[in-house]
């Protein structure tokens, strides 16, 4: 932490370069945010001005009635919210099978997880839509929801917390006559609280924001999500400029605050789950 | 059943009826095996075939992969994908390494910095590719007025195939520097104080420092990232579709685009298939090839 103490002039030079990155960084969310205050005439002038003249919250109350965004946003909140649920249930309990049981086929069905995670979703989107056609799920949550009802990446994820959890615990419950699933929903998800959270968040918002797989299992307006449902009406002429920003700002709303407000939280989760492709 | 193996006296729970491990493990194996590893296989199998909305499967030998060699409009595909991942692994590696070190001193304000840098990761990439969209039409955008400022021209980048995809890359390495810094940072913390110490006893200045002790003790994260990013890079999706659909004159359109356009579009989708093998044999090449490129020891 204390490495490189340079002298006064460059930590002065280096803390200039940090702002303007950061302004850089910040720049489309405050374009954004800035944009979804405007009235819409002020939006399409010449100079364009960053900031607005006056404030106006019309866009706020448009953007329900020029798009179904309420239906998007409830579509996101099932979608994100039940994969998230399943997937730690699911996640878990692989996980605690991996970790702590021991049944012949083990290594094998070790096998089927690892390919799981190596095999990009491109490579099988193709089937995959047309199994979910097959089924006559598409434009259904189950069609969203099922084939991610649980991950790979979370079984490895919750096996390692797992296997360094100390197995006296669990001795001495098995020496009082408790169960494997005694054993599993009484000791061993209560103490990984911590991972579980942390790979609920990941889960939470990798599903808020993905795009390409609610993109092709759901063709019909009334069962997009929000970044399906946005980027599809974008430069349609229902919907304007404002009314749009105030979309966008309203649909990264969720996760940005539950970043700013549980960041470590939030930074770890993302760096640990960042095998995830 | 597993009485006689030594490992299980010292955990008397793998006594237990180890059957119930399959119930544990049926629900995400069914998922597994139906959405993904019976996909692959019929993946495999229908790039074989003439499979399209409008012919059901029969087959056609390699007649496709031929197809694909002889395919000007992939091997585009192919050709941006390379462009991409170059614009975008190198600089977002090195601009994410000289962030991390930077905000790993204590410099004032480091929480803000690392705050505003890693914004973007949580952000939808489709849904801030709006915005950015929106950023770099000359009408609305603020860029093309600010530079015209200092004199410089900019035209609508979006529309124009020389620049489109440089658009593409300056928003990916945006969105990303956050992540790849994070990782860099907890690097970072992970190098023990006392090699500098150790240099500073040799008289070692600070770029000589960062040279030996922080580029050597940083490989395996160096490693990671730039895997990541160079796999990441050939899956990109989301920010083209967004702001270009491939075009202008496909000069943005990448693999994954390719594939999509063909299962999803003309749904031709034995073609989309056979480029989608293409991907996982590519993948799984550059997967071998970096985790053996970075395995060598530190020399």
């Amino acid at each position: 932490m204390v490495v490189l103490h340079g002298k006064r002039v460059e930590r002065v030079m280096l803390f200039a370069v940090l702002v303007i990155i950061s302004i850089a960084m910040l720049f489309p969310f405050l374009w954004m945010l800035f944009t979804s205050l405007k009235p819409e005439a002020d939006v399409v002038t010449w100079p364009p001005r960053l900031l607005p003249r006056r404030i106006s919250f019309t866009a706020y109350k448009t953007i329900w009635h020029d798009i179904p965004f309420l239906q998007f946003f409830l579509n996101t909140i099932v979608f994100a919210g039940g994969v998230t649920l399943s997937s730690l249930i699911l996640d878990s309990f692989s996980a605690y099978a991996f970790a702590r049981l021991d049944f012949p086929g083990k290594n094998a069905l070790f096998a089927v997880i690892l390919i799981t995670l190596m095999v990009p979703f491109h490579v099988v989107m193709i089937p995959v839509f047309s199994l979910l056609h097959q089924f006559g799920w598409i434009n259904t949550y189950a069609g969203l929801m099922i084939p991610r009802a649980s991950n790979a990446f979370g079984i490895f994820f919750l096996r390692q917390f797992f296997r360094g959890i100390p197995r006296e615990l669990e001795d001495a419950a098995f020496v009082d006559g408790a169960n494997t699933w005694w054993i599993y929903s009484k000791i061993i998800l209560p103490l990984s609280k911590p991972a579980l959270a942390t790979l609920a968040v990941f889960h939470f918002m990798y599903n808020w924001n993905d795009f390409l797989w609610p993109l092709i299992v759901t063709t019909s307006v009334s069962m997009r999500t929000l970044p399906t449902g946005l980027a599809l009406f974008m430069g349609k002429h229902v919907v304007e400029y404002a009314s749009l920003m105030a979309g966008v700002v309203l649909s990264l709303l969720p996760v940005t605050i539950a970043y700013l407000s549980a960041q470590q939280h939030f930074v770890r989760g993302i760096a640990l789950t960042g095998l995830k492709g | 059943m597993f009485i006689g193996n030594p490992k299980q006296k010292k955990q008397p729970i793998a006594r237990h009826n180890q059957h119930i491990a399959y119930l544990f493990l049926f629900p995400s194996l069914a998922v597994f095996m139906v959405f993904i590893i019976y996909p692959i296989g019929f993946s495999l199998w229908s790039s074989f075939t003439n499979w399209s909305l409008i012919q059901s499967a029969e087959y056609v030998g390699w007649a496709n992969y031929v197809r694909l060699w002889k395919d000007q409009r992939f091997w585009n595909a192919v050709y941006n994908t390379v462009v991409y991942t170059v614009g975008v692994v190198p600089i977002g590696t090195m601009l994410s390494l000289a962030l991390a070190v930077a905000l790993n001193q204590n410099l004032k304000g480091t929480k803000f910095f690392r705050t505003a840098i890693f914004l973007p990761v949580v952000a939808s990439t489709a849904i801030i590719a709006i915005v950015w969209t929106f950023l770099f039409d000359p009408q609305i955008g603020l860029f093309v007025y600010y530079l015209s400022k200092i004199r410089i021209t900019m035209g609508a980048w979006l529309r124009d195939p020389d620049y489109a995809m440089l658009a593409i890359i300056i928003v990916s390495i945006w969105k990303n520097v956050g992540f790849n810094m994070v990782i860099f940072l907890a690097g970072l913390q992970g190098i023990p104080y006392s090699l500098y110490e150790a240099a500073k006893v040799d008289g070692a200045n600070r770029l000589q420092m960062f040279r030996y002790v922080t580029l050597p003790q940083l490989r395996p994260t160096t490693a990671f990232v730039i895997v990541m990013s160079v796999l990441g890079s050939f899956q990109v999706f989301d920010q083209i579709y967004v702001m270009t659909r491939g075009g202008p004159l496909y000069s943005t359109e990448t693999l994954v685009q390719y594939i999509y356009h063909h299962g999803f579009v003309t749904f031709q989708m034995s073609y989309g298939a056979t480029i989608a093998m293409f991907l996982l044999v590519v993948i799984l090449a550059l997967t071998i090839f970096q985790l053996r490129l970075f395995d060598r020891p530190i020399d």
